[in-house]
């Protein structure tokens, strides 16, 4: 096997230790939408990035917590339902950043390949980084792991019994934050959210509890950066949406076996 | 238990006054509740019922007025509704587990309110009855000075209604708590209430539930109310009879004069 492949393997698997996990906290507290707007404003993120000249990740991670912050001062001041606040944040930063980028003509910019990643071309330093930044997420995400679930069974519960709600839950979109700035680069802006929610929706139909839920989600996630790349080799298809190609399958899989069943 | 010297207080709220964006919910309510006590807080919809419990809880804080607790309260709360998330696995057992991980005091709670056989089942698949007696052992796990609970009855049948308010009194009676219920029919809490706050944007009248059943302000509100409901009631058949007895329906349905 090439180099580049290992490499991208490696990366892929990275990613789905934390979106896993990550991921079933996105379905459970219904913030699918939440996720695609975050991943829609990091082009506006690369854009400055590059007309800033500051490292890109960088400026992703830091553009994602503005548009969260954005969104929670939107919430409580506007008449707006939220879904139609998440649109307008979504689509105005997706077309700013795409009239950002227009302006640096003087360097080329792989449009393509932020709209829908470059597995195949990420460094080892890059695998190193994605490795670094899910494992950290991951033990963030353990720390708050009760309190966050807690939350999402019902917040008012959980803040009678003492959870601090508005920490655990911006430190949540924190690491949806931070994950969507590492997960940039492999699957591209317009799918990263399809690798949250897709495992964990899959995940969903075989498993008994929460935590074995968030561990199936990481199998899946796995096994379709697995089949994905496997399939971008054989068919010369591009990597990233074969990944997520890959996670439908699988998720059409299961719901085949759970209709199967109730006969 | 943390104990007010003085009164054997609980929870003092004084004027409290609650508005949200310039829409008041309620002015100027008071209220008392101390140890032992059964308070009840009945109403029509819209009164801000929910509202008071939110304040009470210390959820929300109040636009106007002062709201006292006594030093260390522990609270056991029972919401409205549960609004589980579907794609959430979690069985009864992990679900109480989730706020108490102490396992034999949530056998033991289970016990008490009769939820013992449901503890394998998942949260998902309860009857409304069975998921109110699962928020209520919940709300017992923290062996808790006072509970609150928002309508505690609700989609639970008749009989059902009157064995949970049994069950609520031998709570009370067993571990001494003091419960605060919001209802929003006082025939069905006076058995087991000492104390009635009857509110409709401010309160209207309080007391023993005796008195408060008969006081004017109550009969205005509830009498009226009433009425309107037997009204709506008898205007809601989907269909009528002609003269031969035979069912009318379609272009034949005409609404009661």
């Amino acid at each position: 096997m090439d180099d580049f492949l290992l490499r991208a393997l490696a990366a892929g698997l990275g990613l789905s230790v934390i979106s896993g996990p990550l991921g079933v906290f996105v379905v459970w507290q219904r913030m699918a939408y939440f996720g695609d707007t975050l991943a829609h404003s990091a082009l506006l993120g690369i854009a400055l990035g590059l007309l800033l000249d500051v490292n890109l990740q960088l400026s992703v991670l830091l553009l994602a917590l503005f548009i969260a912050a954005a969104l929670l001062v939107l919430q409580q001041h506007s008449a707006l339902a939220s879904d139609t606040l998440l649109g307008i944040l979504a689509h105005g930063s997706l077309a700013i950043g795409l009239v950002a980028i227009s302006f640096r003509d003087d360097v080329r910019v792989d449009l393509l390949a932020y709209l829908f990643g470059d597995i195949l071309a990420v460094s080892s330093d890059d695998v190193l980084w994605i490795w670094a930044g899910a494992l950290l997420s991951l033990v963030v995400l353990l720390s708050i792991w009760r309190p966050l679930l807690n939350l999402s069974v019902h917040a008012e519960l959980a803040a009678v019994d003492g959870v601090r709600v508005a920490r655990v839950k911006l430190t949540f979109m924190l690491l949806v934050a931070l994950v969507i700035a590492v997960a940039i680069k492999l699957v591209g802006v317009l799918l990263i959210t399809a690798l949250l929610i897709i495992p964990a929706a899959t995940a969903q139909r075989v498993s008994r509890g929460p935590e074995q839920m968030a561990m199936i989600a990481t199998l899946i996630g796995a096994t379709a950066v697995i089949l994905g790349l496997s399939a971008s080799l054989l068919f010369d298809t591009p990597a990233g949406p074969s990944i997520v190609t890959a996670a439908l399958a699988l998720f059409l899989l299961g719901q085949l076996r759970r209709s199967h069943g109730l006969r | 238990m943390t104990d007010n010297p003085q009164s054997g207080s609980l929870l003092k709220a004084r004027n409290l006054s609650m508005a949200f964006g310039g829409l008041v919910v309620f002015r100027n309510i008071s209220l008392d509740i101390t140890k032992h006590q059964i308070v009840a807080l009945i109403g029509p919809n819209g009164a801000g019922k929910t509202t008071l419990v939110r304040l009470a809880l210390g959820l929300l804080p109040p636009t106007a007025g002062t709201i006292q607790r006594a030093p260390g309260l522990r609270v056991g709360y029972m919401p409205q509704r549960l609004s589980l998330p579907e794609s959430m696995p979690l069985s009864v057992r992990r679900f109480l587990a989730l706020a108490h991980p102490d396992s034999a005091s949530l056998l033991e709670n289970a016990r008490q309110v009769g939820v013992s056989h449901l503890l394998d089942r998942p949260m998902q698949g309860l009857s409304g009855g069975e998921t109110q007696r699962v928020l209520l052992t919940r709300a017992l796990l923290g062996d808790p000075d006072l509970l609150v609970l928002d309508e505690p009855v609700q989609g639970i049948d008749v009989n059902g209604q009157a064995e949970l308010y049994r069950l609520i009194v031998r709570l009370r009676d067993e571990r001494g708590c003091a419960v605060m219920m919001v209802s929003h029919d006082l025939h069905l809490v006076m058995a087991a209430t000492d104390e009635v706050l009857c509110i409709n944007q401010h309160v209207c009248c309080s007391g023993h539930p005796d008195a408060v059943s008969q006081h004017p302000a109550y009969l205005d509100l509830f009498g009226a109310a009433d009425a309107k409901t037997l009204a709506v009631y008898k205007h809601h058949h989907d269909h009528q009879h002609d003269m031969h007895g035979n069912v009318m329906r379609g272009d034949g349905m005409r609404e009661h004069g």
